[in-house]
């Protein structure tokens, strides 16, 4: 099968709803001509023209706002946010109008809108460039929210977002854009509330979100090496969140460690590590442990910046501390 | 009042009476509901402001679009809403225009191009933007009203979308009700300089109008959303009123901030249903006996639909977890 990179997935994504309903425009800062400073839509304005691929000033919120306008009047706004920190100055558009509009309608108007921005650490780019804040969005009810964790992901997930008639957020890592994964020339969709089981195993069981689905991957060879038998899950959904795949996963193996960019504490690895806990509580020979990012703002040296995520190291570490049985000694 | 006899029709005029009428009826009503405290929460008045969301929405077609404030019922009736599911929602029943999860401050009825009041002041202003640009995307020749107060000229997302709307021509106008106060603070205290000259800065046209005097708010109004739907846009309108109520019902004791002896003037000297009733009778378009039958006929109405939705249910419990995603029935189950 072929190979194309992440961000000519988005791309391939974007084109094909595109050419598919007229009513899917693009909304953001540099979309156009330049194609967003990652390059992912290049190419885009060429052929759908700025009337659908629409430059805004740097308005954050008021982009964000008309792309909720548009929503609610019979159009498919993809909105493009720079920069995943950005979110904090969208939250009032995003939490109070988009995520309630369908409930506070009783069920009569919708927001069919796409927010499609961006994660990740290690770019060196400091604290306000290098968030992961999937989390925060995960939260409010009412948004869909969406991780994908290599090119195949990315497209997929991201035409069942543009067809979704709800308000949905992907989070594309943004040093993942240019990584290449087998994507099919054929056209396809991931649904949402599906986890896809990437390598199975019998020891312990690693959930891993985004890039941290490779970083899960990478320590699952490491594991191997050691005679140790390790399951790999990606969500690819947060919200909805495929709890059934994951809860069986941790009954089978007894086993688990969640892995995930954004901050540990009240964050994604929180949540899922207590809901198997609560379901799978008896089948667990360990406590399931979680490996997030520091709970620091991501510093700008190298030398800080590159401690603050979870490396396949960490996790290699703290699943032979669990499957040794020494964690549960420790306790 | 404006001398447009000659533009304005028996019937246009009559109605938008009529349309006065029920919004203070309407309110009246619903502030008695919360003094008996038959109703959950808290109601912001629109008494007063009638002429505004009159004027206004008599100049648009049902296809147009209306985003609403946390004073939100006169522009709901304005657009056309029906009492009893307004009443309905006001008491968190399950006929109310939002099945009850909405209240007050969230009323939307989309059969009328109403998206919906919202009780984040300013929050609507990129709603309406964003539907006038699907409306100039889809050419579906709608007008899109942006109903905000004086308060809301505060935020910065207002200054964002009409930078916007102005740059893209879009079919947007910016009703900003500049009732005075900003909640409990003058509104001098809280708005530096002027602020139709925020409008203009952006090269957007804007006018100051008597929001007391209903045919000279239409007068405008229609003129504007001609100009609107032709690609002329946007427009930005502020017009001067009054709300006769504290910030909420339940602001009784506001004289802190806000004199009696002001109040009286504004409903003795300036209401704008007294004053359209002495020009429909000058005018020869009704007699006082044809008012009173008129008034008489709304208040029997409203009170109907009082009665009607003090009996009707609330929505069952299973409802709380619905709507939450349009896709998913439950999204506990």
């Amino acid at each position: 099968m072929r190979k194309i990179t992440l961000s000519k997935a988005v791309n391939e994504a974007l084109a094909e709803e595109m050419r598919h309903d007229e009513t899917v425009i693009i909304l953001g800062e540099d979309v156009a001509e330049a194609g967003t400073p990652f390059k992912v839509l290049s190419g885009l304005v060429e052929e759908f023209g700025t009337e659908r691929v629409i430059d805004t000033p740097i308005s954050e919120p008021g982009f964000m706002g008309i792309g909720v306008g548009t929503a609610m009047t019979g159009m498919r706004p993809v909105v493009d946010l720079m920069f995943g920190d950005f979110i904090f100055l969208i939250m009032d558009q995003l939490c109070n109008q988009a995520a309630k509009t369908h409930y506070m309608s009783g069920g009569k108007l919708n927001v069919p809108l796409v927010l499609r921005t961006n994660m990740g650490a290690t770019r060196r780019s400091a604290a306000q460039h290098s968030q992961s804040l999937h989390a925060i969005v995960a939260h409010i009810p009412g948004l869909k929210v969406a991780m994908p964790s290599s090119a195949y992901e990315a497209k997929g997930l991201l035409k069942t977002a543009i067809r979704d008639d709800n308000p949905v957020v992907i989070f594309e890592d943004k040093l993942m854009y240019q990584d290449s994964a087998e994507v099919p020339e054929e056209e396809y969709s991931i649904p949402f509330g599906e986890a896809c089981i990437k390598r199975e195993g019998t020891d312990i069981t690693l959930i891993g979100t985004s890039s941290m689905v490779q970083v899960c991957e990478k320590a699952a060879e490491m594991l191997q090496a050691e005679g140790i038998s390790t399951e790999v899950i990606d969500p690819r959904t947060i919200v909805p969140l495929d709890e059934k795949t994951l809860v069986e996963s941790a009954k089978k193996t007894g086993r688990v460690i969640v892995v995930d960019e954004g901050h540990q504490s009240f964050g994604v690895t929180s949540e899922i590590a207590s809901r198997i806990n609560e379901q799978a509580f008896y089948h667990l020979d360990a406590p399931t442990t979680r490996i997030g990012a520091m709970d620091v703002p991501i510093p700008f040296s190298p030398a800080l910046e590159d401690i603050t995520v979870p490396t396949p190291e960490r996790v290699f570490e703290q699943a032979k501390k669990l499957v040794s049985g020494e964690l549960i000694n420790a306790a | 009042m404006s001398n447009a006899k000659k533009k304005v029709s028996a019937d246009d005029a009559l109605r938008m009476f009529r349309q006065m009428v029920r919004i203070r009826t309407f309110e009246n009503n619903a502030n008695q509901l919360y003094l008996s405290a038959k109703m959950p929460g808290l109601t912001h008045m629109y008494s007063g402001e009638e002429a505004v969301a009159v004027g206004i929405c008599e100049a648009l077609l049902p296809t147009d679009k209306i985003t609403s404030t946390h004073r939100g019922h006169g522009h709901c009736v304005a657009k056309g809403a029906d009492f009893k599911a307004m009443f309905c929602e006001l008491l968190g029943k399950e006929e109310g225009y939002c099945r009850g999860k909405g209240g007050s401050m969230h009323i939307a009825d989309q059969s009328n191009g109403n998206l919906g009041a919202n009780a984040i002041v300013g929050g609507s202003l990129g709603i309406a933007t964003g539907a006038a640009l699907t409306s100039k995307l889809k050419k579906t020749g709608d007008v899109a009203v942006c109903f905000f107060g004086d308060g809301a000229t505060a935020q910065g997302l207002m200054y964002e979308v009409m930078n916007m709307a102005a740059l893209w021509k879009l079919p947007v106008i910016y009703a900003c009700e500049n009732n005075g106060y900003s909640e409990y603070t003058k509104t001098e205290e809280i708005a530096a300089g002027s602020i139709t000259a925020r409008a203009e800065a952006f090269g957007i046209e804007s006018h100051q109008v008597d929001g007391q005097d209903v045919i000279a708010v239409n007068e405008l109004s229609r003129t504007l959303v001609e100009r609107a739907r032709k690609g002329e846009g946007p427009f930005f309108l502020e017009l001067m009123t009054y709300r006769y109520h504290g910030h909420h019902v339940g602001d009784i004791n506001r004289e802190y901030y806000r004199a009696k002896s002001e109040e009286e003037d504004w409903r003795e000297n300036r209401d704008p249903i007294i004053r359209m009733r002495a020009w429909l009778i000058e005018n020869k378009y009704a007699t006082e006996a044809e008012l009173d039958e008129l008034s008489k006929e709304v208040t029997e109405d409203a009170e109907a639909a009082v009665a009607y939705a003090l009996d009707a249910p609330y929505p069952d419990v299973s409802e709380v977890d619905m709507h939450v995603y349009t896709d998913i029935e439950h999204v506990l189950a």
